[in-house]
């Protein structure tokens, strides 16, 4: 049986851990093995990126440390696994088991497609819905072509959600344009990330979306942030959780 | 840390971008305007069906030349020399603008045609001229509307993105005597054209910027849109072309690739309605080359940094950046504004411009639409690293990531701070949980704070099952 580790980053652990259980459940009905390593924090993507690189360094050698004995580990986020996968380099080049981590962290919809190879997930979800496409995943990750590049069209969260019973997916005017989350600049430019913020809800509304889905809480947290401010009916629900509410209910 | 290194940054994005945005219908018009460009740029690219090897044999080439940058510039000036051209090096802006100058001197000219070049707005040749007697006009249109303006571009393509037609119209009734209210674009372009056809016959001097500068051949080639690059380098006699080091490709063939990728990533053009090659002077004319450094071999000498020396100015990176539609250029503070400009400015001045890198939400989409492939969004994150290595950081922020490193650090210190985070802000008063100090909040709602971590749900899903 494959065993994998599961990493629930910071915030969801904290502050929405009804997605990391999600997580949990969906793995587990497609038979996989998950230990949750209790003793996980942060894998230090704020203080990366702020470029603070000694506080982020010790960091990555505890992600390390906790995860390195798993085939896999899988991440309910597009962000956290981007942060391994394409910034740890700077702190754990050549230390042992790093190379094998980088290759084996995975964000959950790319482990479902790519290494669970689902075919689809058999379930139903009766809404109109808008995929936010947060960036990491996107242009990170790779989980879809991206609007910007000239390649074969592919999107591996949408394969997911398409095949569900019911759904509508909506079509966004501006397809994978970012809502102006950013991790230190929703605070450092709290305007600009505000603005960007109001504009993907008000391109979600106009194609008729109830729910906003995307791969990272972080971008929803931002977008349910300002639609609960200005009281509109839309909801955010991160795809995991849409996906095991979809399953559980076929 | 010094003193000077905590001195105000010369212009703080975001308080200056927040400016832009409270103006909100404006805000939205120029991201539409940009967003336009954009699809266009989509559109353009669409119909080449090796896009994408167009952009890794664009990246390759610059990677290539850059890799022996000397040796080029050499076989260069040869060429360039042979043809009967004039190659003069300028260490940096101060060379620049006295050479420039200096010719103009030489031949008694006083009156000078531009057309757009980025590299005399990087050196601020104008003021530099003009205060030594020479009339310096800007013939794009998009430039001589900033001109008129006193103001300097906002776009290194789209020099006047910022300004809509019914303040260009007012403007120009008062500067070249168009109909009051008049807001045409066809009719104040035909003003313009009449008004800039007596500068070029006044003119003595013709000068241009330079898009590529052929190794091989020692030519250079310069694409517009409106043909005044055309018109200032052939009716005066006198033809200086300005350059920065790093426009050089190796051979003429190069160009296929590099015009390929230009306009459609620039406008979403096939190609620039006027792409002319110089080789040499005309019969009874002189050409001459400025070759400028201006910091450029110190940042090719950056490991990290010199890939942004591929740039070829398409400004591709600024229409699809989120942050720059709706922050504007000017809130850059810097003459190459958005993505490109993040990683320029700070090369140049890192305190002046520490807040640069920060103005991005790291999205990614510049380094995808990048017809040369720079890593723009991993050098800006890049920079963040070398301004918190130089005590660039405001102290505030700098001393909020070192207590989230050290709680970060310890699993029992991380869950007694989410709880008592977690129990303590929802039992706030309203006022104080959106006081001042939260900035998150002031247009957001704070998120639930759950009573159970996933932990705790974890160790119940275990018991269970």
């Amino acid at each position: 049986m494959l065993t994998v580790g599961l990493f629930v980053p910071c915030y969801i652990e904290q502050l929405y851990p009804e997605v990391g259980l999600a997580t949990l459940r969906l793995l587990e009905r497609h038979g996989v093995r998950v230990e949750y390593p209790e003793d996980q924090t942060c894998c230090g993507q704020p203080m990366s990126n702020s470029g603070c690189t000694t506080e982020a360094k010790p960091l990555a050698e505890r992600f390390l440390r906790l995860f390195r004995g798993y085939e896999y580990v899988v991440a309910p986020s597009g962000s956290c696994v981007s942060m391994v996968r394409n910034h740890y380099d700077g702190f754990l080049d050549g230390q042992p088991g790093f190379d094998h981590l980088k290759r084996s962290t995975y964000e959950l919809c790319e482990f479902l497609v790519d290494v669970l190879k689902l075919p689809r997930i058999e379930g139903a979800f009766p809404h109109k819905v808008g995929l936010h496409q947060s960036c990491h995943g996107l242009r990170e990750l790779r989980l879809g072509a991206g609007s910007e590049r000239r390649v074969a069209p592919f999107n591996k969260v949408q394969l997911l959600l398409s095949e569900l019973k019911g759904i509508q997916l909506v079509e966004l005017a501006r397809q994978d344009e970012c809502c102006g989350f950013g991790g230190t600049f929703s605070v450092n430019e709290e305007a600009v990330s505000c603005m960007m913020g109001r504009d993907r809800i008000a391109d979600h509304e106009r194609a008729g979306a109830e729910i906003v889905t995307g791969v990272d809480m972080s971008c929803l947290m931002h977008l349910d942030g300002l639609i609960r401010r200005e009281r509109k009916p839309l909801q955010v629900m991160h795809v995991a959780e849409l996906l095991d509410r979809a399953e559980a209910a076929a | 840390m010094s003193p000077t290194e905590q001195a105000a940054p010369a212009l703080d994005h975001a308080a200056a971008a927040a400016r832009f945005v409270a103006n909100d219908a404006k805000a939205h018009w120029h991201d539409q305007a940009l967003w336009w460009v954009r699809k266009k740029r989509d559109a353009a690219s669409g119909v080449v069906p090796d896009w994408e090897a167009l952009r890794d044999a664009a990246a390759g080439i610059k990677a290539h030349t850059l890799s022996r940058l000397a040796e080029y510039l050499e076989e260069f000036a040869r060429n360039a020399e042979a043809r009967g051209a004039q190659v003069h090096f300028a260490r940096d802006a101060a060379e620049h603008n006295a050479i420039v100058h200096r010719i103009l001197e030489e031949r008694g000219i006083t009156r000078l045609v531009k057309s757009k070049s980025m590299l005399t707005e990087e050196c601020h040749l104008n003021p530099y001229l003009e205060a030594r007697g020479i009339t310096v006009t800007d013939t794009d249109l998009g430039e001589r509307i900033v001109q008129l303006r006193h103001e300097p571009p906002s776009h290194i393509v789209l020099p006047a993105i910022h300004i809509k037609k019914e303040e260009i119209g007012e403007l120009f009734h008062a500067e070249l005597g168009t109909e009051k209210g008049a807001s045409d674009p066809k009719y104040l372009t035909e003003a313009a054209r009449q008004h800039l056809r007596q500068k070029f016959l006044e003119a003595g001097a013709g000068l241009t910027g330079v898009n590529f500068a052929i190794a091989e051949t020692g030519g250079v080639v310069v694409c517009t849109n409106e043909g005044n690059a055309d018109m200032g380098s052939t009716l005066p006699r006198v033809h200086i072309a300005c350059m920065g080091v790093e426009k050089l490709v190796p051979r003429r063939q190069d160009l296929a690739v590099f015009l390929r990728l230009l306009a459609r990533s620039a406008t979403g053009q096939p190609v620039t309605t006027y792409t002319t090659h110089f080789h040499g002077p005309r019969p009874d004319g002189e050409l001459h080359i400025v070759v400028v450094d201006n910091g450029r071999s110190r940042q090719l000498a950056d490991k990290v940094f010199r890939r942004s020396l591929s740039c070829i100015r398409c400004g591709a990176c600024m229409n699809t950046c989120p942050v720059f539609r709706r922050s504007g250029g000017y809130s850059y503070g810097f003459i190459v504004p958005g993505p490109i400009g993040s990683i320029l400015a700070p090369g140049r001045d890192a305190s002046a411009h520490r807040t640069l890198p920060f103005a991005s939400s790291l999205c990614g989409s510049c380094s995808d639409v990048c017809p040369v492939r720079i890593d723009l969004h991993h050098e800006i994150w890049a920079w963040r690293e070398e301004i918190v290595r130089r005590g660039l950081l405001p102290w505030p922020k700098r001393a909020a990531m070192k207590v989230a490193g050290l709680v970060l650090r310890f699993a029992w210190l991380y869950r007694l701070t989410g709880w008592l985070a977690r129990r303590l802000l929802p039992a706030l008063p309203r006022g104080l949980a959106y006081g001042r100090w939260n900035a998150w909040g002031r247009q957001r709602e704070l998120p639930p704070m759950p009573r159970r971590t996933f932990r705790v749900l974890y160790r119940s899903h275990r018991d269970r099952s």
